[in-house]
């Protein structure tokens, strides 16, 4: 073992770095990338037999990349903030040649044949991606315990979930298991399990991030993002990732831009708006203590606060709740046993085949969402769920249009409670919807937003959450940037 | 509107959807589902007469790229991946019959 031939700690220790950090180091050449990939690997095998944040580790893959990285670096190649840094990308992102199965019996055995457009960006950068990150079946969960494979646990107590559906991005980071990793997000699922995992989490405007390559789960609402450890990291990542791309209609034209600039460290006169409904019944005390001395922290550091009221906060869940399964009831259509995947072949007809590929390749939580889904667009149904939850869609999108005129971003709990322990919401599916109550509508509405470390409850991470308007990007890395310098909480780390 | 679903409800969705179920599951998600349609009632109360549905939040409109020949992928890289092929094509079980 590599480990055993250097000073005790001294491999741990790197591990603990942030990636701008271990930039630093590679750039002076104190450490080499395959130093950072083999102390990340150790780190994953000593872990992982409690945490679970890896469905697939590429080990052979990673050593490569990290050897291309420092050949690359020693001719004087500069590829970008995270050349030659071990990243996880979660399993619902296409990986070329590496098995992607998004968390589901139905994709296993699957290699896809092409690359994600983020994937493609961080290979060109020069990132080392160590393996998949674990998730919820088809990104649909808020704990990691739908994945088909073993459940992810929380590195702050293992008898906790990490939130979800990007449970195993948020935990690799936490855990150390990996310097950054890059989730999706349909309603919360890279917010809420970093707000669980204390870790930034980030879920950039709709379309600011290519979704080629992303297994759809809701399209109207999918966004990709990072995990990190701080919000520089956060940054950097976003502008390795973002820009625009001809293979999603959906890709913002925007020009790429370096999101670092935007972390000047000031956030005087900032106009903060604070919205009394994401406190909402069934808060824990101590989420809610911690929220408020975020605020005290933010108005001393000459933010304007103000209370103020959306009303329409309240309906956004059931909006989620209509428009996220059906477009997944569409988007899951393609699962029938012929292209890819698992199937179940030892039958006699092709429609057996599909009722019994999808019987036996999708869990429970997709089976739940594919059915109200397709409920929720049959005849007779159609205008009463789906077109109405469209249109109170319209009116979210204004309730957020009308508030940003007057506020620069909006700060919020993330979660309405700390990581909870691992079970306790599997057999009641709406206790469960509702550990995302403070991160849907954001995704209703196409907002960027992200998740920083903000407290600590029982022991326990509490996420803040600022949300700005569409392409308020750089405004909400600017606040939390700020926010985290201005506190501590990004610098404890679990003790596992 | 009966938020209530019965079996015969889901296995309806489940045909639509060719999803097989077994009689267990039926019941599971005749339960499940119908707590889940109560959480939309709410949406009821509210007044949409007149909005414009949103199925798009962005200003992003019909997206046209130039109609150039690209390279795509290899035919023999497509059924790799599928469960059973012959003769460069998907084999699929009878559709008729």
């Amino acid at each position: 073992m590599a480990s055993s031939t250097n000073p005790p700690g001294t491999r741990q220790d790197l591990t603990d770095l942030t990636a701008h950090e271990a930039a630093e180091l590679l750039t002076s050449g104190q450490v080499s990338s395959l130093e950072l990939t083999e102390a990340v690997l150790a780190r994953v095998d000593a872990l992982e037999p409690q945490i679970h944040s890896y469905i697939t580790v590429s080990r052979e893959r990673a050593l490569e990349a990290a050897r291309a990285a420092d050949d690359a670096r020693s001719l004087g190649k500069s590829q970008g903030p995270l050349s030659g840094i071990p990243v996880m990308v979660k399993d619902n992102i296409s990986t070329e040649g590496v098995p992607t199965t998004a968390g589901s019996r139905i994709l296993e055995g699957y290699i896809p044949p092409y690359d994600a457009f983020v994937v493609e960006r961080l290979r060109s950068g020069g990132a080392v991606i160590v393996g998949k990150g674990n998730l919820d079946e088809f990104a649909m969960g808020s704990s990691t315990e739908h994945s088909a494979f073993e459940p992810t646990r929380n590195p702050w107590d293992t008898g906790r979930v990490p939130g979800g559906s990007s449970g195993g991005p948020a935990a690799g980071v936490a855990a150390r298991e990996c310097f950054v990793s890059f989730g999706s997000d349909t309603g919360g699922s890279i917010r809420q399990p970093a707000a669980l995992c204390g870790t930034v989490g980030m879920k950039p405007t709709y379309g600011l991030v290519s979704r080629y390559g992303l297994i759809a789960f809701g399209s109207s609402l999918d966004q990709i993002g990072p995990f990190s450890r701080d919000v520089r990291d956060c940054a950097d990542a976003l502008t390795v990732i973002s820009g625009h791309d001809v293979r999603d209609s959906t890709s913002l034209d925007s020009p790429g831009q370096d999101f670092a600039n935007a972390l000047t460290g000031d956030i005087s006169g900032m106009r903060l708006g604070v919205p009394r409904e994401y406190l909402v019944d069934g808060m824990e005390p101590g989420v809610k203590t911690a929220f408020e001395a975020s605020l005290r922290t933010l108005e001393g550091m000459g933010a304007t606060l103000e209370e103020i009221s959306l009303p329409l906060t309240d309906q956004a869940l059931a909006v989620y709740y209509i428009i996220a399964p059906s477009e997944a009831s569409a988007n899951l259509a393609r699962y029938d046993g012929f292209k890819y995947g698992r199937a179940v072949n030892d039958v006699d007809t092709a429609w057996e085949v599909m009722d019994q590929t999808r019987e036996q390749g999708f869990g429970p939580e997709v089976k739940r969402r594919i059915l109200i889904g397709a409920y929720a667009l049959s005849a007779g149904y159609y205008d009463a769920y789906y077109k109405k939850a469209q249109q109170v869609r319209t009116l979210i999108r204004r309730e957020f249009a009308e508030t940003f005129e007057r506020f620069d971003a909006l700060v919020t709990p993330t979660s309405p409670t700390v990581a909870f322990k691992a079970g306790a919401r599997m057999d009641d599916p709406v206790a469960m919807y509702l550990s995302d109550v403070c991160t849907i509508p954001v995704n209703i509405a196409g907002l960027p937003a992200i998740s920083v470390p903000g407290g600590m409850s029982e022991g326990l991470p509490v996420g803040l959450q600022f949300i700005g308007p569409q392409m308020g990007d750089a405004t909400i890395l600017r606040a939390a940037h700020a926010y985290e310098q201005a506190t501590e909480w990004h610098t404890l780390k679990p003790g596992i | 509107m009966s938020d209530e679903l019965t079996a015969d409800d889901v296995r309806h969705i489940a045909a639509l959807t060719r999803l097989g179920l077994s009689d267990d599951e039926v019941e599971m998600m005749r339960g499940q589902l119908s707590n889940i349609l109560r959480v939309f009632e709410s949406l009821q109360q509210i007044d949409t007469e007149g909005v414009e549905p949103t199925g798009h939040t962005t200003e992003v409109r019909t997206v046209l790229r130039d109609d150039t020949p690209h390279e795509s992928l290899r035919r023999e890289q497509i059924l790799e991946n599928a469960p059973d092929s012959e003769a460069g094509y998907v084999r699929v079980r009878p559709i008729l019959g």
